[in-house]
C-alpha cells in the first residue's frame, strides 16, 4: 500500500518537478563553485542566494496551496508559521555566535546584554544544539497550527471568518515579537549570524549548500504534497473544499481532514522560514506583517492554486518581478502588485498553470480526432472541483456566511 | 520659643487691628510709603510694612510680595523703588514695565526672617480682607501651603466676616488644613477638621491627611485612616469612570471605522480590504479642504469639517460604487477572491495617495471648537474625543434610520435576508449592491474625517484600522448594526481596562487572543443571523 502511494505520488508532473529541483540543487552551486568567475556558465554568489530565497518562498507558497488550493482554507497566517520557523533557526544561529558578539558574552546574545539581562531565558535553552533547533523548527509552527486549527475547525469557523482570525493571530504575534521583553530581539530581531553547523554563513560553499538544501527541501515538499493530494485523503480534502457540508453529511470528519492539511502545511512553512533566515541573514518581526501573509496568497494565485507546480512558478515569478521593480522603479511596485491581485482574481482564477491548461485545451479542440482527451479534461476539471458553469453563468453575491 | 510666638501673635494682632482701623481713617499715600522703603533701615521697614498693611489696599500686595522674595530694589541713581523680575524693572504700584534692569545701578532692599514673616502676615490679612472675592479665594487657597498659627487667627477673623459661600468653603478648608498641621490645636478641633479636609481639599486631600497621620494620636489616626480609605475608594471610582470614557472614545472610533465594513460584509458577504483606504481617502479629503480654506478663506477654518464631511462622503461613496461596478460584481460568490482583489486595490489606492501627497504625515488642524479639554466632575475630557463620540452616535443613528425607515434600507435588508427571493420580488439586487457598497464606503469616508482629527494623516492611516475593524465586525456578528455597536464598545472598553495592567501592546495582544477564543464559542459573532441564512 505504501509503495502504491509512493508510485501514485510520483505521477509524471511531480516526478519531473522533483527531478528538476534535484538537478538544480546540484547544478547551481556547482556552477558557482566549479566554474571560475568570468567564464560562461558561472553563477555569481548573490544569484545563488537570491534564488535560494525564491525557493524558500516557493516552498511557502506550496504550503499555502495545500490548504487553500486543495482544502479551501484561506489562511492568512502562513507568514506567521514561516516567521516562527525562521525565529527558531535564528535562535540557533544567535547561539552559534558565542563570544564573537559586540559584548563578547559567551552565552547571552548581544541584545540581551544590551537589555541588562543576566541569564538566558528558559525558552532559549537547547538552541545551541542543531538537532534541538531543527526539532523546534518543525514543532513550534506545527503545534501552533495544530492547537489553533483544532479549536477553529472543531467549532466550524470557516471561510472569511477563518481568514480573519488567522490574520488576528498573525497580528497578535507581530505585536508580541515587537516587544523587547519577549526576549526575541524586539524591533531589530535576530541578525549578525556567524556560523551554521560550524561553517561560516557568508562563505560561498555554505551558501551553495544552503541553496542545495532548499532545493531538496522543496523537492521533498513537492513529493509530500503530491502524495497527499493523490491519496484518498487528498480526494476528501478536495471534497471539503468544494462542498464542506455535503462531505460532512457523507460521514467524513471534515475538521480532522482540515486539521491535518493545516498542520502539515504549517510545518512546511516553518521549514521554509528556517531555510530563509540563514540565506538572508536576518529575521525580524516585520516577517509577521499581515501584508506578507496576503502576499503569499497572491504568489499561489498567480501560479495557479490547486496545482503542485503553480505556486512554485508563482512565487518565483512574482518575487523576480518584485526584485526587479523595487530596484528599477520603486514607486511602481505597489501598483504592479495591486494590479496583479486584481487582474489575477478577475481574469486568471486558475493562474498561469490554468492558463496554459486552457491553451492546451483550445489547441486540442482544433484536432477533431481526439474525443477521449477532451473528456478526460472535463473530468479532470471536475476533479479539481471547478464547476465549469461558475465562470460562464452570471455570478451572484452571497450574504455573509 | 513660646514668648517669641506670643509676641509675634501680638504683632499680627496689632497689624490686624490696624487694618481694621485703617480704611478711611488712616488712608496713606501708598506710593509715598513704598518710596520711603528705599532709605529705611530694618526697623523702619517693619513700620512701613505695618502701615502698608493698614491701608487695606490690595494694590500694595505686589510690592510686599516682591519685598518678601527679595525682588524689590532701589535705583541708586534717583532713589526710586522698583520690582525686578527676569532682568526687567517694573513699577511697584502700577506694575507697568519701566525698562531693562541691565544698566541701572540697583541695590536690593534687605530684610530678615522676622520681617519676612510680618510681610507674609500682612499680605494674608490684606488679601483675605480684599473686596474682590477672587482675591480672597486665592488667598485662602494659598494659605493651605504654609500652615502657621497667624494664618489660623487671620482665617478665623476672615471667616467671621465672610458671606460668599465658595470663599467661605475655601477658608474653612484652609483652616482645617492648618489645624491638622499645627501641633498645639486640640484633638476635638483636629477630629472635626478631618472630614472638612477629606471633603473639600480635592486632589491634595490624601497627601494632607497622610502628613497629619504621622504625628496623630490613636483616636485621630483611626479617623484619618477611614477618611483616606473613603477618598481612595472615591478616587478609584473616578479612575474607573475615566477608563470607561477612554474605552467609549476608542470604541466610537472603532465603530466609525467598522460600521461601513459591517454593512458591506453583512449585505454582500464581501470582505472589503480596501475599506481602510476609504477611511484614508476621507482623511485626505479633509486635508485638501483645509488646505484650500487656509489659502483662500482662513476665516472659514472652523467650518472646514462641516464642508469636508459631505465631500468626503460623496468622494468615497463614488469610489466605492466604481469599485463595486468595476471589480467586485464579477467576483460575487467568491468571497475569498474579493478579499484578494480589494487588497490589491488597497495597495493601488495607497500608492496613488503616496504619489500625489507624498509619503509623510499631512497636517490636519483641529478647528477651535475641537481643541483643548474640559473638566466634567472628576473627569477630564478632550473636546475632539468628545465630538467624535457624539459624531459616532450620530452616524450610527442616521444609519439605523436609513436601514429601517427608507426604501433603500428595506431593500438592503431584504437582500441580506434572502437575495433570490428579494430578486424575485422585483428588487434590483445589482443596484442595491452598488448602493450598499457606496453607502459603506461613504461612511468610511466620514470616519476618515473624524480620524483626521486624532490620528496622523498618512497613506498608511487605513492600514492601522483595518484589522481592528475586522475584529469588531467578526466579534459583533453581521446582519445587525447593534452587533457592531456592542462589538466596538466592548473591544474599546476592554482594551482600555487591560491597558493599565498589561500595557498597551500586551493588552492588544490579549484582546486579539480573546477574540480568537470567542470565535470558537460563537463562530458567527455576538449577533448572528439565525435560520437558513446561516448556512448557504
Amino acid at each position: 500500500m505504501i509503495t502504491q502511494a509512493l508510485l501514485r505520488a510520483l505521477d509524471k508532473k511531480a516526478l519531473w518537478l522533483v527531478a528538476i529541483l534535484v538537478a538544480l540543487a546540484i547544478a547551481v552551486p556547482a556552477a558557482n563553485l566549479m566554474i571560475p568567475p568570468g567564464q560562461p556558465g558561472h553563477v555569481p554568489i548573490y544569484v545563488v542566494t537570491l534564488f535560494g530565497k525564491y525557493l524558500t518562498y516557493a516552498m511557502l507558497a506550496l504550503a499555502l496551496d495545500l490548504v487553500w488550493g486543495y482544502c479551501g482554507i484561506l489562511s492568512l497566517g502562513h507568514g506567521a508559521f514561516f516567521a516562527l520557523g525562521g525565529y527558531a533557526m535564528g535562535m540557533y544561529l544567535m547561539r552559534q555566535i558565542g563570544d564573537r558578539g559586540v559584548y563578547a558574552n559567551p552565552v547571552l546574545p548581544d541584545f540581551m546584554v544590551f537589555l541588562n539581562w543576566k541569564e538566558l531565558p528558559w525558552y532559549w535553552m537547547g538552541f545551541d544544539q542543531f538537532w534541538f533547533a531543527a526539532l523546534m523548527i518543525v514543532l513550534v509552527p506545527g503545534l501552533l497550527a495544530f492547537v489553533f486549527g483544532f479549536f477553529a475547525f472543531r467549532s466550524r469557523v470557516t471561510g472569511v471568518y477563518l481568514s480573519i482570525i488567522t490574520q488576528a493571530m498573525t497580528f497578535a504575534l507581530l505585536l508580541a515579537f515587537f516587544r523587547n521583553d519577549m526576549g526575541f530581539g524586539g524591533n531589530n530581531g535576530l541578525t549578525d549570524f556567524k556560523d551554521i553547523l560550524g561553517q561560516p554563513v557568508q562563505a560561498a560553499t555554505t551558501r551553495g549548500a544552503l541553496f542545495a538544501a532548499t532545493a531538496v527541501a522543496l523537492a521533498l515538499s513537492v513529493f509530500v504534497c503530491s502524495m497527499i493530494v493523490n491519496s484518498k485523503l487528498g480526494k476528501v480534502m478536495i471534497a471539503v473544499r468544494d462542498a464542506e457540508s455535503r462531505t460532512r453529511f457523507l460521514g467524513y470528519r471534515v475538521e480532522y481532514v482540515k486539521l491535518f492539511a493545516f498542520t502539515v502545511s504549517a510545518v512546511m512553512a516553518g521549514v521554509a522560514g528556517a531555510l530563509y533566515v540563514p540565506q538572508v541573514g536576518i529575521i525580524n518581526p516585520g516577517e509577521f506583517e499581515p501584508a506578507n501573509s496576503i502576499e503569499i496568497v497572491i504568489w499561489t494565485a498567480v501560479g495557479g492554486r490547486g496545482t503542485i507546480v503553480g505556486p512554485i512558478i508563482g512565487a518565483v515569478v512574482v518575487n523576480m518581478g518584485k526584485s526587479y521593480f523595487t530596484g528599477a522603479l520603486p514607486e511602481f511596485w505597489l501598483y504592479a502588485l495591486g494590479a496583479l491581485f486584481v487582474f489575477v482574481t478577475l481574469f486568471l482564477p486558475k493562474g498561469i498553470v490554468g492558463l496554459l491548461g486552457q491553451w492546451r485545451a483550445v489547441s486540442r479542440r482544433h484536432e477533431p480526432a481526439r474525443p477521449a482527451a477532451g473528456e478526460a479534461q472535463a473530468s479532470d476539471a471536475e476533479e479539481r472541483g471547478e464547476d465549469p458553469t461558475t465562470l460562464i453563468g452570471d455570478p451572484q453575491p452571497k450574504p455573509a456566511e | 520659643m513660646r514668648p517669641i510666638r506670643s509676641l509675634r501673635l501680638l504683632f499680627a494682632l496689632v497689624g490686624l487691628s490696624l487694618t481694621l482701623l485703617a480704611g478711611v481713617a488712616r488712608a496713606q499715600d501708598v506710593p509715598g510709603l513704598i518710596e520711603a522703603m528705599g532709605e529705611a533701615n530694618l526697623r523702619e521697614l517693619g513700620g512701613i510694612v505695618e502701615e502698608l498693611a493698614a491701608t487695606g489696599d490690595s494694590t500694595v500686595a505686589p510690592a510686599l510680595e516682591a519685598l518678601a522674595d527679595g525682588d524689590l530694589y532701589v535705583d541708586e541713581a534717583d532713589g526710586r523703588v522698583v520690582i525686578v523680575t527676569r532682568n526687567r524693572m517694573y513699577d511697584p504700584v502700577t506694575q507697568t514695565e519701566i525698562g531693562p534692569a541691565g544698566d541701572a545701578d540697583l541695590s536690593r532692599i534687605r530684610i530678615n526672617n522676622s520681617l519676612r514673616r510680618d510681610v507674609a502676615a500682612a499680605l494674608g490679612s490684606l488679601t483675605l480682607m480684599s473686596d474682590d472675592p477672587t482675591v480672597r479665594l486665592s488667598a485662602a487657597r494659598s494659605m493651605r501651603a504654609n500652615p502657621t498659627e497667624e494664618n489660623l487667627i487671620l482665617l478665623d477673623e476672615a471667616l467671621a466676616a465672610e458671606t460668599n459661600p465658595s470663599v467661605r468653603g475655601a477658608m474653612e478648608t484652609a483652616r482645617a488644613v492648618t489645624i491638622l498641621a499645627l501641633d498645639d490645636t486640640s484633638l476635638e478641633e483636629k477630629r472635626a477638621a478631618v472630614p472638612v479636609v477629606a471633603r473639600n481639599a480635592g486632589r491634595e486631600a490624601i497627601t494632607i491627611l497622610n502628613a497629619a497621620l504621622g504625628s496623630a494620636p490613636e483616636e485621630l489616626a483611626t479617623d484619618i485612616r477611614s477618611a483616606i480609605a473613603g477618598l481612595e475608594q472615591e478616587r478609584a471610582i473616578w479612575a474607573a469612570l475615566q477608563n470607561v470614557w477612554f474605552g467609549v472614545s476608542l470604541g466610537s472610533v472603532l465603530l466609525l471605522a467598522a460600521i461601513g465594513l459591517a454593512i458591506t460584509f453583512g449585505v454582500m458577504g464581501v470582505i472589503n480590504m480596501a475599506h481602510g483606504e476609504m477611511v484614508m481617502l476621507g482623511a485626505y479629503t479633509t486635508f485638501v479642504v483645509q488646505d484650500v480654506i487656509r489659502r483662500n478663506a482662513p476665516e472659514l477654518f472652523d467650518y472646514s469639517l462641516a464642508i469636508a464631511l459631505p465631500l468626503a462622503f460623496l468622494i468615497t461613496a463614488l469610489v466605492g460604487i466604481a469599485i463595486e461596478r468595476g471589480i467586485i460584481r464579477w467576483l460575487y460568490g467568491r468571497a475569498l477572491e474579493t478579499l484578494l482583489a480589494t487588497w490589491g486595490l488597497s495597495l493601488i489606492l495607497q500608492q496613488t495617495v503616496r504619489s500625489i501627497f507624498g509619503p509623510t504625515n499631512r497636517q490636519v488642524g483641529n478647528p477651535s471648537w475641537m481643541s483643548g479639554s474640559f473638566e466634567f466632575y472628576g473627569l477630564s475630557l478632550t473636546w475632539n474625543r468628545f465630538w467624535i463620540v457624539i459624531f459616532a452616535i450620530a452616524v450610527f443613528t442616521a444609519l439605523l434610520v436609513v436601514l429601517n425607515r427608507t426604501a433603500l434600507g428595506l431593500q438592503m435588508r431584504a437582500v441580506t435576508q434572502n437575495r433570490r427571493m428579494a430578486s424575485a420580488m422585483g428588487i434590483r439586487t445589482p443596484f442595491v449592491d452598488a448602493m450598499t457598497f457606496g453607502l459603506g464606503s461613504g461612511i468610511a469616508g466620514l470616519a476618515g474625517v473624524a480620524l483626521s482629527q486624532i490620528d496622523n494623516v498618512s497613506p498608511n492611516l487605513g492600514q492601522g484600522y483595518i484589522i481592528d475593524s475586522f475584529m469588531v465586525v467578526v466579534f459583533g456578528g453581521v446582519g445587525n448594526l447593534w452587533g457592531t455597536l456592542v462589538g466596538a464598545l466592548t473591544l474599546g472598553v476592554a482594551n482600555k481596562f487591560l491597558e493599565p495592567y498589561a500595557g498597551a501592546v500586551l493588552g492588544k495582544i490579549l484582546i486579539l487572543v480573546l477574540i480568537i477564543l470567542f470565535i470558537q464559542r460563537r463562530p458567527r459573532g455576538l449577533f448572528a443571523l439565525k435560520g437558513r441564512a446561516v448556512e448557504s
